[in-house]
């Protein structure tokens, strides 16, 4: 079979055609390809992910409901969380990693593009892993935070905890090979003159997310490590009955946490970075402090996790540092949205689909960023934990802010993507219904939270004044289902049509629009030369109007990295580690030996493969 | 950290083989300080002298160990000769991983102390 | 082992490496790593005191009475200790080797490495079928736990080296690493005096301080 992928690359080098057909996707180590896939990837478990919140809604949309057992309820908020932070926000940002930064910087690809491909495949791999719980009814019931000592085998002796553990350990494995990637791909694969700061602002974005995650995973890793000690091999790091400390459980958690939010929303910050200049027709208003106040709040990230343990009474002394420096992001954050504000400022806005989610997430995130400064404080904090104020707050941010800045990118980069241009008027639809639904949905939880509903209960009685608005907000997440319902309507509808989006619809400034739409396999014919922040409209005015279409050309003679399914058989080693370790009291250490012999096959394969 | 201009070629003036072997004794000869230090300290040889060192075996101890961490990180791994990028990759980590350290002995060791022994 | 999709074509941005530049990326993230397990072994230090109680460098009697000797064995881990560092001389000797294209010594420098990282494995062996024989396991006390998985995730990491190493050795014996691709030994030898150097954090925390 490696002479099939092989003579299907060569009969390709000559022709200049793209391979087609399952096979060339299984074995493609293509960005552009391997963007695709996470992003159908990602978008599909972001409607798993959505039909487990709206089950959840029910259950909550009238008082004593009997819909969901409290058993199941605990699985649906467990896997809703699970799910939507770590196989929907962040593969769709990877998805706009991968498809974007290559062509952002102007390189033909990442600069692993067999370790790209292996991330992606560890990812689908976990993603199911942690999904296929299901059809063993064992979902992970314990949230999405794991807290010791509710996943201890005392108080979880089912499968429930093993499948979230190995699942997440998967996924973190799949984070890091990616961050390792995309670090050594902006770092050295940018085009002749794109020096640091003329990066486009999306591509520093994602720079810094690479950090983060290169830092925050190791310390889940480890966290998921001991507690996997515990369960499989009886140790006592969370068991507080033989010395050990269920503390410890949280602060290595939110020491990985608190980066992870950054994880998540500073790709969209990145995104919405990214629109604003191009639909408002100015340069982006302070790039230099764009990208410094990025990295502040990146490092910031790393000394303020024990803001989510306010309640666990860690001393005035802890206490007083974590609220000083949760407030002193709050100044990163502000200089950012005074920035976007700044870019808008007196521009010719045009008031397309990408513009209005843009200008959406700027609002939103706005609001769920004052809330986070409210829980900065200890003694309000105190008031709030526990409540669906806290619900309300990050899914401001995460919702209000990662979502929309993750749609605004769609409908930005679709025609960049798949040459089609989405349908305007669905669009619109899809942002009102979106940003009514949205804020229907989750406003009142502020007014329910700070009325005292605590979360993660399945259930309220009557008579507490919480029966209005959680049927409105009931009613309000199938308008919210609804918005995305007119999004993949819009999707079939522009596949259905032709492909004859332009190379640059939007008359953008980034490298990307240089090229044809959806672009070639190898990007760039030539590779660009870089001299300033805007190469693309530096250009249009140098030539006094819009650019040339350019042309379809035959790649014969571009070198391109050689498709592999090694990637894949490594992934799949990895898995079968995983799934052994699950099953140890069962067959002993034989499944991890197999699952290690796949993987240590595939490793060497992979390294002795002719990579081209 | 952007370095456009400079070239390939500036990894390749490693150092001979001489420093390699220097270095080695010297990573040597701390160690042996290190366990010396022990052992007069709190080991066989722990004479009256012993008492004396404690308050400083911990620091000095430490600091043994950062000497011969620095001497691999710079002479072994070549950091003292290479691109400044690599130093930026691996000292920047480093340092969050030692305030991690620090901030958990804290916060854990107030825990203990107060919250949980009541 | 070239795996850069412009290796030989183009110039990097930064003139560096990709996979040099990657090896460095990985070990900056694997800082974090071990750092997380030292915390947990100091941070569950702190409750030895109040929790079941230490026998590392102090005998101890556990809740049920039995006397457990202080089992750390200061030589036997000085003797591995050096081992590890001297692996590292021999595998820069190795590496100085590769560059200059003399094969015999480059797989001279290189066996001994890889002999030198056999043996500290070996060591650890010993050394952990000693401690279960003295009665600890990952389920004795906190000790137990954390102290196997600190040193049992080092351990590992040295037999990837090993391996990794071992099949450099193949390569060089086979007459594939001429100076040009002296790099594929570089990029393992970071990793193995990355595995150093925490060996050189470990060695006092673990097994000097009391």
């Amino acid at each position: 079979m490696a002479t099939t992928a092989l003579d299907q690359q060569r009969a390709h080098a000559a022709t200049g055609h793209e391979p087609t057909g399952l096979w060339s996707w299984i074995t493609t180590v293509d960005h552009k390809r391997i963007g695709i896939l996470y992003g159908a990837t990602a978008f599909t478990f972001f409607l798993m992910g959505g039909i487990e919140a709206l089950l959840l809604r029910i259950q909550l949309g009238t008082p004593n409901n009997t819909f969901l057992s409290p058993e199941t309820y605990n699985e649906l908020f467990t896997m809703h969380g699970t799910t939507m932070i770590f196989l929907a926000i962040m593969p769709l940002s990877a998805a706009f990693f991968n498809f974007i930064i290559p062509l952002q910087i102007g390189a033909r690809d990442v600069a692993f593009p067999r370790l790209n491909a292996f991330s992606y495949w560890v990812f689908l791999l976990g993603g199911l892993f942690l999904n296929a719980s299901w059809l063993f009814g064992a979902a992970p019931d314990t949230g999405w935070f794991g807290y010791a000592n509710l996943t201890s085998k005392q108080y979880s002796p089912g499968l429930h905890v093993d499948f979230w553990m190995l699942g997440l350990q998967t996924l973190g494995v799949a984070s890091l090979a990616a961050a390792v990637n995309f670090f050594t791909t902006v770092l050295n694969m940018r085009a002749p003159g794109m020096k640091l700061m003329r990066m486009p602002i999306f591509t520093w974005m994602s720079f810094i997310t690479q950090v983060l995650l290169l830092l925050a995973f190791p310390v889940i890793t480890v966290a998921l490590i001991l507690l996997m000690f515990d369960r499989f091999f009886g140790t006592n790091f969370y068991v507080p009955s033989a010395g050990g400390d269920p503390l410890l459980w949280q602060h290595l958690f939110w020491i990985f946490g608190h980066p992870e939010v950054y994880i998540l929303i500073l790709p969209a910050f990145g995104i919405v970075s990214e629109i604003l200049p191009v639909f408002a027709r100015k340069p982006l208003f302070g790039y230099a402090a764009m990208v410094f106040s990025g990295i502040f709040i990146a490092f910031l990230g790393f000394g303020v996790w024990a803001h989510h343990m306010f309640a666990t009474g860690m001393g005035p002394i802890a206490d007083t540092y974590f609220s000083l420096a949760t407030m002193l992001i709050a100044i990163p954050t502000g200089v950012k949205i005074f920035n976007w504000l700044g870019t808008v400022w007196g521009g010719s806005i045009q008031y397309k689909t990408p513009v209005y989610f843009a200008l959406g997430f700027v609002a939103m995130f706005i609001i769920g960023g004052l809330s986070g400064v409210m829980h900065g404080s200890p003694p309000a904090d105190l008031q709030q934990t526990d409540t669906y104020f806290v619900v309300a707050h990050f899914h401001y941010v995460m919702f209000g802010g990662s979502i929309f800045g993750l749609t605004a990118g769609a409908y930005y980069w679709w025609p960049k993507m798949f040459g089609r241009v989405l349908d305007e008027g669905l669009g619109k639809l899809h942002f009102w219904l979106m940003l009514i639904g949205f804020n229907l949905t989750f406003f009142p939880m502020h007014i329910l939270g700070l009325n005292g509903m605590p979360r993660r209960v399945y259930t309220y009685p009557e008579g507490l004044g919480f029966e209005e608005l959680n049927l409105l907000e009931t009613v309000a997440a199938f308008v919210l289902a609804a918005s995305f319902a007119v999004f993949l309507y819009n999707i079939i509808k522009t596949w259905r049509g032709p492909r004859n989006a332009p190379a640059d619809p939007w008359n953008a400034a980034t490298l990307e629009w240089a090229i044809p739409s959806p672009p070639q396999e190898w990007n760039f014919a030539e590779i660009p030369v870089v001299h300033g922040r805007d190469p693309l409209w530096e250009a249009k005015r140098e030539r006094g109007g819009p650019l040339p279409e350019p042309p379809r050309v035959s790649g014969a003679g571009i070198h391109l990295p050689n498709p592999s399914y090694w990637p894949l058989v490594t992934a799949l080693g990895l898995s079968a580690m995983m799934s052994g370790l699950m099953l140890i009291h069962h067959l002993g250490p034989w499944g991890i030996i197999a699952g290690g012999a796949i993987l240590l096959f595939g490793v060497f394969n992979w390294a002795f493969e002719p990579a081209g | 950290m952007d370095a456009h201009a400079t070239s390939a070629e500036h990894e390749r003036s490693h150092p001979s083989v001489g420093v390699y072997v220097r270095i080695g004794l010297v990573l040597f000869v701390l160690t042996a300080l290190e366990v010396g230090l022990y052992e007069f300290t709190y080991g066989g040889h722990a004479g009256p002298a012993g008492a004396a060192i404690q308050p400083f075996f911990v620091p000095l101890l430490l600091l043994l160990s950062a000497g011969k961490f620095a001497l691999v990180a710079m002479f072994y791994m070549h950091l003292k000769q290479d691109h400044r990028l690599f130093t930026g990759v691996f000292v920047f980590p480093l340092i969050i991983a030692t305030v991690l350290i620090l901030g958990l002995v804290v916060l854990e060791a107030y825990h203990f102390a107060f919250a949980r022994a009541g | 082992m070239t795996d850069t999709a412009h290796a030989g074509h183009l110039e990097t941005a930064t003139g560096l490496d990709n996979r040099k530049l990657a090896i460095w990326t990985f070990i900056g993230s694997e800082c974090l790593f071990f750092a997380t397990l030292i915390s947990n072994y100091l941070v569950h230090k702190e409750t030895w005191l109040t929790g079941p109680g230490p026998f590392p460098h102090d005998a101890w009697t556990s809740p049920a009475g039995k006397v457990f000797e202080p089992i750390i064995e200061i030589p036997l881990v000085t003797l591995g200790t050096a081992l590890l560092l001297f692996s590292s001389l021999f595998v820069v000797l190795a590496l100085a080797n590769a560059q200059r294209g003399n094969r015999k010594g480059l797989l001279l420098w290189l066996g001994l490495t890889l002999l030198c990282g056999v043996f500290f494995v070996g060591m650890q062996v010993y050394e952990f079928t000693h401690f279960v024989h003295k009665g600890l396991t990952l389920k004795t006390n906190l000790f137990g736990g954390s102290f196997f998985v600190l040193t049992g995730f080092h351990g590992t990491h040295v037999t990837i080296g090993v391996i990794w190493l071992f099949t450099l050795w193949i390569e060089a014996f086979r007459g594939k690493i001429p100076p040009a691709k002296s790099l594929n030994l570089e990029i393992a030898a970071l990793y193995w005096h990355f595995v150093d150097v925490v060996w050189v954090v470990i060695f006092p925390v673990v097994y000097l301080i009391k």
